[in-house]
């Protein structure tokens, strides 16, 4: 960004400053692509690959140089699909935008070119949005930034675990108490830190995030340690379970229907569950958000002070932010634990926690539909790169730093206000000050 | 006897916990003067600090190849390879991924900065492998100070110069802070950078000479680690950066004095909780401790309280 779109820069200019950008390039590659430390017996040697280093120059050079010159038009290009908006002729078709999309994905399954790997892939993706659906609450709508939301998706999870095969519980009574002990414990968190403001607090719920991890990792006799729990209950639909023989006093799934046992079943039936559950939890975020709570949420982003002077307690607002996100993550984490039947702490640790803010924040803060397209981009775009195996991550975390310059406030940033007086017309507000 | 003995144990903790703290001072100065000039985390912070434990590495093997068998010559070489190039990659870092952000909503900076340390940690995987890099010992030695029966209380060579370097470069950046023309550009564009760009500072260079310094002390941390514990892998700097951050938190974000006693009281902490009471949990008293501080202190020990306006 380093001269205004509408002055053209001079070609000279332009290659000039690309040489700069090949000669750091060449600078950057000698200490790691130039020289290679390798382990061999005797020690560490140093390999020398000379070559890449001007060739990482020329192609950070031409890289530049063309992305400078195809900026502009570019940027033109692909402006309206930036600034795409949907249509006000379409707004009285935005409430059957959910149902239609939960029907859409509830008939996945049953597609022709479905198979284990979509299925589970879909699961995988609908636990994210699941997720990020928990984290928005407290990140998008009320302003609390938290480093550490995979704690609460931990305690779900462990809850889940430890009930199923401790206490001998179902999946169901599982999965609330998996919630409810998410929620319990984000109250327990967030009565202390309502002091806090922005970074101090984001780093209070990042040291939670790892206590937890560190506890869960360390307490054996309770989780054990590093191994995990495993034996986790299944899910079942109404006392039916997924399984080929039936258990004890129970029946299968493929007894009472008559439809012939396949273990795709229990996966398909995993895949609608969680939809379900996901499908919920948006229906329950949205009418939250034209109740006063919700309003109080948003209200309490934008500005503490003049809530406070409207009478609005920020602390029973904070606490209910966390406490609901916290609870979409432990139904989230209940329902991880149930479908693998294992949990261990490696599942959770920070890198979880950023993965869900970002969901958050590339799909635009706040925003429903953001947050499932930010989901799909980042559990099916590693999935799509898998044939590049070692690049991939690498690939991710670069589109992560692209997406973020092309669209700062996420791919859905422009939202409409949740709620405005009948009167007023409809404006666009710029995203959120977060 | 039991007594002394006691008292050389604390002792000894006490030399760890201040080596430990003084690397996890320097990286946080880095978070604490990013945080001071535009307000944001610099997530990949812990990324650079491990480019400059490779870049050491890889300079000691060289020069151990090239016969450089002078220990004061080496350290020299290496601390000023190290500190450039890792320099450059500071720069290149907020010239590619933080600057187009500058004006963005608060939390794109924020996860351009994970995305960039996701980038950073594949990088040097797959350029310098997965394996963990295990350098020989290149200082060695040290004084006894106290000596009773099998116990002694021992300060090697390399904590002194770690303790040593750092209380040096401590007192070499207030002065640049303080006295220098870059320094007063710093705390202007700090306090309100429009009005800074408007007295004629050049803000843009002024940031990037705030991450070359951070990035240039991360590399001097970059090598102590290297020789303090002589093993690296790809993955150190994503814990010794929630760390430092963690220190600049809790010594006060913004203030330089600030980060160095919020690192060397992370490093005490963990020394000690690991001496007494147990070293799995050694992090969790170090978090439980931030949280405790900063519940009766919201904005850290040596941070000035947010004004707010309304």
């Amino acid at each position: 960004m380093a001269a205004p779109a509408n002055a053209p820069i001079p070609f000279p200019h332009r290659l000039r400053d690309a040489g700069i950008a090949g000669l750091v390039a060449m600078a950057l590659a000698v200490p790691f692509l130039g020289l290679r430390t390798v382990n061999l017996d005797q020690g560490l040697v140093v390999q020398t690959n000379l070559a890449y280093v001007p060739l990482a120059g020329v192609l950070v050079f031409l890289g530049r140089l063309i992305l400078g010159l195809l900026a502009g038009p570019l940027a033109k290009a692909t402006a309206p699909l930036a600034n795409w908006r949907p249509p006000a002729s379409t707004q009285r078709l935005r409430p059957w935008g959910g149902p239609l999309l939960v029907l859409a994905a509830a008939a996945l399954p049953f597609l022709p070119f479905a198979n284990r790997y979509i299925i589970d892939l879909g699961t995988t993706a609908l636990i994210y949005i699941l997720l990020a659906t928990g984290l928005n609450i407290t990140v998008g709508l009320a302003g609390l930034l938290d480093l550490g939301f995979a704690a609460f998706y931990a305690i779900g999870a462990y809850t889940c675990a430890l009930t199923t095969t401790q206490l001998h519980w179902g999946f169901w009574p599982a999965l609330a108490a998996g919630g409810l002990a998410s929620s319990l414990f984000a109250v327990l968190l967030s009565l202390p830190i309502l002091r806090l403001r922005g970074d101090y607090l984001a780093i209070v719920t990042l040291g939670f995030g790892e206590i937890t991890r560190i506890v869960i990792l360390n307490w054996q006799s309770l989780t054990g340690g590093p191994n995990g729990v495993s034996g986790i209950a299944r899910p079942t639909l109404f006392g039916l379970t997924f399984d080929r023989r039936a258990p004890e006093g129970g029946h299968t799934f493929s007894e009472i229907t008559g439809i012939a046992y396949a273990p795709e079943h229990r996966l398909i039936f995993l895949y609608l569950l969680i939809l379900a559950l996901t499908a919920l939890a948006a229906y329950t975020v949205a009418r939250l958000r034209r109740l006063p709570i919700g309003r109080a949420w948003e209200a309490l982003r934008e500005d503490e002070i003049a809530c406070r002077s409207l009478g609005i307690n920020p602390t029973m607002v904070k606490v209910s932010a966390y406490a609901t996100g916290a609870l979409m993550g432990g139904l989230a984490g209940c329902f991880f634990a149930a479908r693998q039947g294992f949990v261990s702490p490696e599942s959770f640790g920070f890198m979880e926690s950023a993965t869900i803010l970002a969901i958050v924040v590339l799909g635009g803060m706040g925003s429903q539909a953001g947050v499932i397209i930010a989901a799909l981009f980042i559990v099916v775009l590693p999935e799509l790169a898998r044939g590049f195996a070692d690049y991939r991550m690498l690939a991710f975390g670069l589109a992560m730093i692209l997406i973020m310059i092309w669209k700062p406030g996420g791919l859905l940033a422009g939202r409409l206000p949740t709620i405005r007086l009948s009167t007023a017309k409809p404006k666009p507000v710029a995203e959120a000050a977060l | 006897m039991g007594f002394t003995l006691a008292v050389g144990t604390f002792l000894q903790h006490l030399i760890n916990g201040l080596t430990l703290g003084a690397i996890y001072g320097l990286i946080a100065i880095g978070y604490t003067m990013v945080y001071g000039i535009i307000r944001m985390i610099n997530f990949a912070h812990g990324e650079i600090y491990m480019i400059g434990a490779f870049i050491a590495v890889t300079t000691f093997t060289l020069l151990l190849g090239a016969g450089v068998t002078s220990v004061p010559l080496a350290l020299v070489i290496v601390l000023a390879i190290s500190c450039t190039f890792t320099a450059a990659y500071g720069w290149t870092i907020e010239r590619v991924a933080y600057r187009p952000l500058r004006t963005a909503p608060k939390l794109a900076p924020f996860i351009s900065a994970i995305g960039m340390s996701i980038l950073l940690q594949n990088f040097v995987m797959l350029t310098q492998g997965a394996r963990s890099k295990s350098l020989p010992p290149v200082m060695t030695g040290g004084v006894t100070l106290w000596h009773d029966g099998d116990f002694s209380l021992g300060l090697t060579n390399i904590q002194m110069f770690i303790i040593l370097l750092t209380v040096a470069l401590m007192a070499g950046f207030t002065l640049v802070i303080n006295r220098t023309a870059l320094g007063r550009a710093q705390r202007a564009c700090e306090q309100d950078r429009t009005m800074a760009a408007l007295l004629g500072i050049n803000v843009d260079r002024t940031i990037s000479l705030t991450f070359v310094l951070g990035a240039g002390l991360a590399a001097v941390a970059g090598v102590m680690v290297t020789l303090y514990y002589g093993v690296i892998d790809f993955y150190i700097g994503f814990l010794a950066g929630m760390k430092a951050f963690t220190a600049a938190v809790l010594g006060g974000i913004g203030s330089l004095p600030g980060a160095m006693l919020g690192g060397l009281l992370i490093g005490l902490i963990e020394a000690f909780f690991s001496g007494y009471v147990s070293s799995a949990y050694k992090d969790v008293a170090a978090f439980s401790i931030l949280i405790l501080v900063l519940v009766v202190r919201p904005s850290g020990l040596l941070g000035r309280p947010d004004i707010e306006k309304v």
